[in-house]
């Protein structure tokens, strides 16, 4: 993959508004955010119920995805132009997510939604119609999905990249700070883990910086380019974020999301936790 | 209005006395200005978070205590920085105009 093929711009998506083979998908932390004003054209997914099994914590699966995207009139040969707030994590976690079930074409908005309402973009509240499709989904590519067991053993062997921020890292935060702080699982992070933030891949209007910028990032903190890669933070959308920027923008390969993420690993019996700034022995 | 909740989290069922808050109002020309963003940098500068505005131009942190700086963007305007200090079971209230 390239910035060329996973990344479009806010002026891109203006000039395409129209064209219905192009299908731009909103995803928010805050749900509510798409009913308060979106991308002429735009569906919505909301992340916890249509993403999410309801049951157990785990991903849809592939049958409930069709469904999903049968029903949302999404079609296999459609281009899918993901966008959301909070500088596109969720909408990134989307991207990946479309990429775990196999999409041919899919794409994020430079500096999604805060770029485009920065930039004073028209926002609409008309909710489009789509015919429904009959969409098939791949099984899971597990190339791109770390479970619990992998990361545990990544200590000391692979480049472990933990991206939220400093404090998170350090043990001094449990949660991004729009949140509250009380959690139940342990503060810190994996040892070995760098920390690499993942806003340290964005500006401050949320498009991403270049290949040239990225890659020097990452070299400084420490990723060794010839090792697998696998990218955590505390529920695995911000991680998403870091796992585009590495995969699909500077082609790294094998690099793997976790997307247990913090939450699980801060909660297991037994494994290793670092607390500090410093990534610690393995 | 996107993202993350606008205005930050209602602080409804939240122990207010284990967090540490950062919250304020964005004005432009003495009215809500919203859109806008704001960031919440650590002492060392880096992002720890950020929320969009609400329609009253509100925002809201759960920080950790310490040295803090909240930095507004928004459309048509220079970003403006203000430092803040947080302390646990105390409420840090800003008011920046842009």
């Amino acid at each position: 993959m390239s910035r060329e093929n996973s990344l479009v711009t806010a002026q891109w998506v203006e000039e395409h508004l129209d064209d219905p083979k192009i299908v731009l998908v909103e995803v928010d932390e805050d749900t509510s955010a798409y009913d308060k004003g979106h991308i002429k054209g735009a569906i919505k997914l909301d992340w916890t119920t249509d993403l999410q099994d309801q049951v157990r914590r785990d991903f849809v699966n592939k049958q409930q995805f069709e469904e999903l995207l049968s029903s949302r009139g999404v079609a296999n040969d459609d281009t899918v132009v993901l966008y959301g707030g909070n500088n596109n994590w969720f909408a990134a976690y989307a991207y990946w997510y479309f990429t775990l079930y196999g999409h041919s074409d899919v794409k994020l908005l430079d500096g999604g939604r805060k770029k485009w309402e920065l930039d004073s973009r028209e926002l609409v509240d008309e909710v489009p119609q789509r015919d429904a499709t009959s969409y098939t989904a791949q099984e899971q590519d597990a190339s791109i999905r770390a479970f619990r067991d992998e990361t545990v053993e990544a200590i000391g062997t692979k480049n472990l990249v933990d991206v939220r921020s400093p404090d998170e890292y350090a043990g001094r935060l449990l949660a991004p700070a729009h949140l509250p702080q009380e959690q139940a699982q342990r503060a810190g992070h994996i040892p070995t883990a760098a920390n690499v933030p993942w806003s340290k891949a964005a500006n401050d209007d949320g498009t991403f910086r270049s290949d040239e910028e990225l890659k020097e990032i990452y070299t400084e903190a420490g990723v060794d380019w010839d090792k697998d890669t696998i990218a955590y933070c505390r529920i695995g959308e911000r991680s998403s974020h870091t796992w585009f920027v590495l995969k699909e923008l500077l082609g790294q390969q094998n690099v793997k999301n976790y997307d247990g993420s913090w939450t699980e690993y801060g909660s297991l019996v037994g494994v290793p936790v670092t607390l500090g700034d410093e990534a610690g022995d393995a | 209005m996107c993202g993350a909740t606008a205005g930050g989290l209602s602080l409804d069922g939240i122990d207010v006395a284990k967090e540490a808050i950062i919250q304020g109002v964005v004005t432009k020309s003495g009215e809500p200005a919203s859109p806008a963003y704001v960031r919440l940098l650590d002492r060392t500068g880096e992002f720890t978070a950020e929320v969009p505005t609400s329609a009253t131009g509100q925002f809201r942190f759960f920080a950790g205590p310490g040295e803090w700086t909240v930095r507004v963007l928004a459309p048509q305007s220079d970003a403006v920085d203000r430092t803040v200090t947080a302390q646990t079971g105390v409420v840090a209230e800003l008011e920046v105009e842009i």
